[in-house]
């Protein structure tokens, strides 16, 4: 294990990582800080570097877009309905068009943009969430499995078994058993919510805790763990102080990677009719949902399949930029 | 290597065991009703009697012992009394499917051809494209060639299959008309037009599952044959003074191929479970589409046979792949 974080750094007495001099931040470069010095090199990967940048853009849009654009997803315009965006007036002057919603409008008359912002939202937050928890999950079980020799055995014969488990059908499984009483007990969308989010969670966390119990086996040999072991550190202040700073780079890594497919499952399952109820848009539910009519109206497949697949584009290309920046031994792969 | 496969097979039963208990515990929790599609004018004592019969009365460890015997013992039999005539079968109780009262694995066989067809040739074509792409863009590395397969290869791994299947289906049968958006299953290949017929249908959807694998499949040769060409054999062979050919296709590609056959093997099953998408876009009537219904009609002996026959193949190429690693690789030594 020789990330860039560790590297610089050695464990003092009291096993926090810190800088072996301590200078005075304004003189400290780059090389001292080893996440400046993982900044620095992300910098250089150019397709990571435009990744972060849409990512941003993306998530700003969301967050942002209620405010900036103040029309509701579900506000039926019947007048309006089955218009097309006001960029069709370039090449088709008879366009059916209107300022009044600048992406167009669905059957029912519901402003596009305003739809997409909406199922933006959605989309990212099932992302980030089940992301975390597969990695909470990932972490928990690699760190326990790699650190506890009695453990290691029982954890990873788990690992393998829910590897060995067919996860796109029995998430299908899963939705149609467990909508009904989550809906009922959260209403329709929290639970949904509620029940997307674990299920993406509990069935992609094995690559992590696979990753992690190697990295933890590894660092269980080097000599500040034997150090800090010598001087007493029981396993509870051991694990976060030692363990997990060295094991976090692997971590963010497979988050990456995590948060992409956690999209893209979501956005799958809403596809086959399986995710969030029908008034409730998603990326993928969008998409979904046009797909009858695409052939009058390929925007509104466009748009939601374009927003789904840069997003997860920049984020893999982060993943890959991350990857680089953190192990230098595999740049430029 | 024998003894390997051997215990490796004996631990695998185990293994699927669980599984098939896993699935068939998280299926008993469903709330749907079997019953549900039937009449509403049908007298609920005929209704008790039309449960029994579907053997809903029995308590699970009873039904589930009856699933695994029927899988494990009946099924098989029907299989080899298909092929040798023989009559091992005869009046045993097959797994029954309660949407169509017909056997589960008579349906599933009808709709295998086509997931073979489909999935087992893109499969196919994405393996052929991505292994000489994963060659020439380490070979060339930072070459143009590389900078735009590994763009191309990125973008095939990130844009998920049902929105490039919708994509085409805009552009190549809405705009151009090229290609027909639903697959025919009526189509018999019986001359040369029928059978540029099937080409044509099988041409988006064989398309789009052979990019998604393709791109993953060239990531993994690329940086195995990076990986291989820093070696200390690869600067041995130079100075040898063999051609730069013999070198890469030779030396370098045969070990870069190690550990891309077992990539190449371990994602086989998951190209059942990822066609399930793939089948829903082009409307291929394959297992993928199988499940769907199944699932909506609460079809749970049909769920329940296809989810376990897709841990099969899962537990089944790991195993392969293992043993293909060990053969590859006479460094690798498993007893």
């Amino acid at each position: 294990m020789t990330d860039a974080a560790s590297e610089p750094t050695r464990p003092g007495p009291g096993g926090t990582a810190r800088p072996l001099r301590p200078e005075p931040p304004a003189v400290r470069d780059a090389a001292t800080n080893p996440w400046g010095d993982v900044w620095r090199q992300f910098r250089t990967h150019k397709g990571a570097l435009l990744g972060l940048g849409f990512l941003v853009f993306v998530t700003l849009f969301c967050l942002l877009g209620p405010w900036l654009w103040p029309v509701s997803p579900g506000a039926l315009d019947v007048r309006n309905k089955d218009l097309r965006p006001v960029y069709h007036l370039l090449w088709d002057g008879s366009a059916r068009v209107s300022w009044s919603h600048p992406l167009g409008s669905d059957q029912l008359g519901r402003d596009l943009l305003a739809q997409l912002i909406a199922g933006g939202r959605v989309s990212l937050a099932v992302g980030w969430t089940a992301m975390l928890i597969a990695m909470l999950i990932g972490t928990l079980v690699g760190v326990l499995a790699g650190y506890f020799r009695w453990l290691d055995g029982i954890l990873m014969r788990f690992t393998d078994l829910v590897l060995a488990l067919p996860i796109l059908p029995l998430l299908l499984v899963m939705m149609l058993l467990f909508r009904d009483p989550l809906r009922a007990t959260f209403g329709p969308a929290t639970g949904i919510f509620i029940l997307i989010v674990t299920v993406i969670g509990a069935t992609s966390w094995m690559q992590t805790a696979r990753i992690v119990r190697g990295d933890v086996l590894a660092l269980k040999e080097r000599e500040f763990v034997l150090a800090a072991r010598s001087i007493g550190t029981p396993a509870r202040r051991m694990i976060p102080r030692h363990i997990l700073p060295n094991v976090l780079s692997p971590i963010m890594v497979s988050a990456t990677l995590g948060l992409a497919s956690a999209i893209i499952t979501e956005s799958a399952l809403s596809f086959l009719g399986l995710g969030f109820p029908s008034d409730f848009p998603t990326w993928g539910k969008l998409l979904f949902d046009s797909t009858d009519r695409m052939a009058d109206f390929p925007e509104r497949v466009l748009w939601p399949g374009l927003a789904i697949s840069l997003t997860v584009l920049s984020v893999n290309y982060i993943g890959d930029g991350l990857r680089d920046a953190l192990d230098p031994r595999i740049r430029g792969r | 290597m024998l003894t390997f496969a051997i215990r490796r097979l004996i631990l695998a039963v185990p293994t699927l065991l669980f599984i098939g208990l896993v699935i068939f515990l998280l299926l008993e929790l469903a709330p749907g009703d079997p019953m549900a599609d039937q009449p509403l004018t049908i007298p609920p004592e005929v209704r008790e009697q039309m449960r029994q019969a579907l053997g809903l009365d029995q308590p699970w460890w009873v039904r589930f012992s009856l699933w695994l015997y029927q899988i494990a013992v009946v099924e098989p039999q029907v299989l080899i009394d298909h092929l040798f005539g023989t009559s091992f079968a005869e009046g045993k109780a097959r797994i029954i499917s309660w949407q169509t009262k017909f056997p589960v694995m008579d349906i599933i066989v009808q709709r295998l051809p086509q997931t073979l067809w489909v999935v087992g040739m893109a499969y196919l074509v994405g393996v052929l494209i991505a292994i000489p792409i994963g060659i020439i863009s380490a070979v060339r590395q930072y070459s143009a060639f590389d900078q735009i397969g590994t763009f191309v290869s990125m973008v095939g791994f990130s844009v998920p299959t049902f929105f490039t299947g919708v994509l085409m289906i805009v552009i190549f049968s809405v705009n151009l008309g090229w290609f027909p958006s639903i697959y025919n299953t009526q189509l018999r290949v019986t001359d040369w037009d029928s059978f540029l017929q099937q080409l044509r249908q099988m041409a988006m959807p064989v398309f789009v599952l052979a990019l998604y694998n393709a791109s993953q499949i060239s990531r993994y040769m690329r940086a195995s044959m990076l990986d291989n060409l820093q070696q200390d054999y690869v600067r041995t062979a130079r100075a040898k003074g063999m051609t730069e050919r013999t070198v890469v296709l030779r030396h370098v590609l045969r070990n870069s191929m190690i550990p891309v056959v077992t990539v190449i093997a371990l994602g086989i099953p998951s190209i059942f479970g990822g066609a399930i998408i793939t089948e829903q876009v082009f409307k291929v009537n394959g297992l993928g589409q199988l499940l769907i219904i199944a699932i909506n009609a609460n079809d749970l002996p049909m769920v329940q046979t296809l989810t376990f026959m897709f841990a099969v193949l899962i537990v089944l190429f790991n195993l392969i792949a293992d043993i293909l690693y060990g053969i590859l690789d006479p460094r690798i030594r498993y007893d």
